[in-house]
């Protein structure tokens, strides 16, 4: 069959279909409605239903695109392809990007005209005040111990032995949420408090107390407990910039390093001379995407300490106005002002892309 | 191992082994305490550090003594013929046969516990309960460090674990076969707005999701679908097709062009090239995106926060409500954290590979 013979559904047949996929679409959802309470059988059937909805969609879809006229038929199918991901991408991102910088000018719930007030609050409260020193914090401490640590891991388990279960141990909190690495983290800085005989139970105060030194509640000393928590996003990613380091490094080819070698050069000097700026472009990216990552942090604040005792950051502070002051302004204010911190990094990725085949 | 390695003296590999054990111990060693910690009965935790499971020589308790009723706490008191502060006998007295005496509770408890050193931790006291504890949703019930019975809610984590599955699996396969449709769409067919379309989706890889949160709750509460997975689907392949598409479209746009010419020779339609054809040679690139997916889905916090709120939690939130509830209840805290990362660490073991290549690919420096 080619394309040349017409379609290759009748009218009846694609009505049929049509009514087919509607009663699965509708019907599968009031089922799931009256599964409620049994667990297991609507997970399953949540799981059946919208993996087969979503195919069968684009099979009826793709059986009237299939009807259309000859002439337009070949872009009909190809809007059928890309249609559901961009009217998704457009909801879920587009539109609302648009609808927050609406929000961001608008009172506390969506309505009017405030002028710039909610900026104003976004850039000159001292929550907020607070909220950017820690973020910068996270983002200077954070990213710099991640890259180096993850620099330091590649170079040295490079050709190493046991190489890959090291890689691969370091690499595994990637795989762990954060909420699940706060509660790690929470135990080893746990504090019993003052007492006879107390045994401390937390890791970190043990080892103190051992050392020598006095137990601390670590999470609630001024400034450094941000230090405590920039500490769990460092365990949490430097796998990432390990693996990506890493590669980049095994791509080095071995020839420059023999020449090197041969010329005297040491294993610092090869590593300062050779080695980064070989590997430069790799880190400049490994840097920003863990950058944006500790721009957007959000997870570790809030279990750890919800923000209080001054580790507040951005982020903490958008969920916060939205949700536990319900000021959609002011927290549409602070999502834009994360949105055009990260706009250079979005220009960026454009013009990379400018020379690829499919924007040509 | 390559030649310039052998050159290394001994004493250098010997240090960069060194290091590289000490910082793996240090990415380790936390886990462990968790996993330990889950194990252990409750008034264990809270009594003694979870290394204490590691055979070790300390103080334990081995007798307790009972002082006559007339003893005077507030005077010096004689014990065993050392003569003492009631203060001094409850920070504990060196004996100088080794052993220590220390006086339990307050003074007119007039018990003193003898402690003698000894290797301690060869059986150590593991027990489930802690994981039965934190899987039911009635009420359980342990013993603190004081001996006294305490009862918690249980946090019915064997609801949270079902609904993360029913959460995550339809927001990783959802996303994926919608992308690849895209990707082959944006890849391999003309139509009307391809370009500024595919010039969106790059620009929408690193716009944070936090700008989409509260207009696309406003959705969710206007259509009435907040708390359900339903919106959870939504909200994740919305926020996942980006990467996807960019992904599964660097993949997809490197196939032979002559496959699909003979596909469309033979009489293929584009359907059924892309069914037969795109989705069995992009399993490498549809498995890394898979993973990374599954892994984000199953560890985010904020989406489910905020779309399913207290309703039909996941185990990410339930674990982050049980922090916010009981964060003193290691035993439950620590059986649950691991509740939460057994599928994903499965995963990540399991195909480590596939998740390493999507990372790589992931990383956008185009």
């Amino acid at each position: 069959m080619s394309r040349d013979i017409d379609s290759r559904w009748n009218p009846i047949q694609l009505i049929l279909l049509i009514a087919v996929t509607l009663v699965v679409l509708i019907g599968g959802f009031q089922l799931l409605q009256n599964l409620q309470n049994q667990k297991i059988l609507m997970t399953i059937t949540a799981v059946a239903w919208g993996l087969g909805s979503v195919a069968l969609l684009f099979y009826v879809l793709n059986a009237i695109a299939e009807s259309a006229p000859r002439k337009i038929r070949s872009i009909a199918v190809a809007m059928v392809f890309a249609g559901p991901a961009v009217i998704t991408l457009i909801w879920a991102l587009v539109l609302p990007t648009l609808r927050s910088l609406r929000l961001s000018f608008a009172d506390a719930h969506g309505r009017g005209f405030v002028f710039l007030d909610n900026y104003k609050f976004a850039f000159t409260d001292p929550i907020m005040v607070e909220a950017f020193r820690n973020n910068l914090l996270w983002m200077i401490f954070g990213t710099s111990f991640c890259v180096i640590m993850g620099l330091i891991i590649a170079v040295l388990s490079d050709r190493s032995k046991a190489e890959k279960v090291f890689k691969s141990l370091i690499f595994m909190p990637m795989a762990i949420s954060f909420v699940g690495a706060g509660v790690i983290w929470k135990f080893i800085y746990a504090y019993k408090g003052e007492g006879i005989n107390v045994t401390e139970i937390g890791l970190l105060n043990a080892i103190v107390v051992g050392l020598g030194g006095k137990a601390q509640a670590w999470l609630l000393m001024p400034f450094w407990n941000n230090f405590f928590l920039i500490v769990i996003m460092v365990w949490l990613q430097t796998g990432y910039a390990m693996v990506i380091l890493s590669s980049a490094i095994k791509a080095i080819p071995e020839e420059i390093n023999e020449a090197a070698r041969v010329d005297g050069a040491g294993a610092f000097t090869i590593f300062f001379k050779i080695t980064i700026p070989y590997i430069m472009p790799t880190i400049v990216t490994v840097t920003t995407t863990i950058l944006i990552f500790s721009l957007k942090l959000f997870d570790i604040v809030r279990v750890m300490t919800g923000g209080n005792f001054g580790t507040n950051v951005i982020a903490n502070e958008f969920y916060l106005r939205q949700f536990t002051y319900g000021h959609s302004g002011q927290a549409s204010a602070i999502a834009v002002v994360l949105l055009v911190v990260i706009i250079p990094v979005l220009a960026y990725n454009l013009r990379q892309f400018r020379g690829r085949e499919v924007l040509k | 191992m390559s030649e310039s390695n052998l050159k290394t003296s001994p004493a250098k590999r010997i240090l960069v082994a060194v290091v590289l054990l000490s910082i793996v111990l240090v990415w380790t060693v936390p886990t462990l305490g968790i996993l330990v910690t889950s194990f252990r009965d409750p008034a264990d935790i809270f009594a003694t550090g979870w290394w204490s499971v590691l055979p070790h020589k300390t103080f334990a308790k081995t007798e307790e003594l009972q002082l006559p009723r007339e003893t005077d706490p507030n005077g010096p008191v004689e014990i065993e013929g050392v003569t003492a502060s009631f203060e001094e006998w409850r920070q504990g007295v060196a004996l100088e046969d080794g052993r220590e005496l220390r006086w339990y509770g307050n003074k007119r408890s007039r018990r003193i516990d003898v402690y003698e050193e000894k290797w301690v931790g060869f059986g150590a006291n593991l027990t489930l309960q802690n994981y039965r504890d934190v899987l039911s949703g009635g009420t359980v019930q342990f013993t603190d460090a004081n001996g006294n019975t305490i009862y918690r809610q249980g946090n019915n984590f064997s609801s949270a674990v079902l609904n993360s599955i029913a959460v995550s699996i339809p927001a990783t396969v959802i996303p994926i076969l919608i992308a690849a449709f895209a990707a082959y769409a944006f890849a391999w067919m003309e139509f009307p707005g391809r370009k500024p379309l595919f010039i969106m989706v790059v620009a929408l890889l690193v716009v944070p999701l936090q700008i989409a949160l509260i207009p696309v709750l406003r959705d969710f509460t206007r259509w009435g679908i907040t708390g359900t997975f339903l919106c959870m689907w939504m909200a994740h392949t919305g926020f996942g097709l980006p990467l996807a598409v960019y992904l599964l479209y660097n993949y997809i746009s490197t196939l032979p062009r002559d496959i699909f010419e003979s596909a469309y020779l033979d009489g293929a339609t584009p359907f059924t090239t892309f069914v037969r054809l795109v989705l069995p040679l992009s399993i490498p690139a549809l498995a890394s995106f898979a993973i990374f997916q599954f892994l984000w889905v199953w560890n985010d916090y904020l989406v489910a926060l905020v779309f399913l709120g207290d309703k039909n939690r996941v185990v990410t939130s339930a674990l982050a409500a049980m922090v916010g509830e009981k964060g003193q209840d290691w035993h439950l805290l620590t059986s649950g954290a691991f509740m939460s990362m057994i599928i994903p660490l499965a995963v990540f073991f399991g195909l480590q590979r596939f998740f390493v290549r999507g990372l790589m690919a992931g990383s956008v420096k185009g």
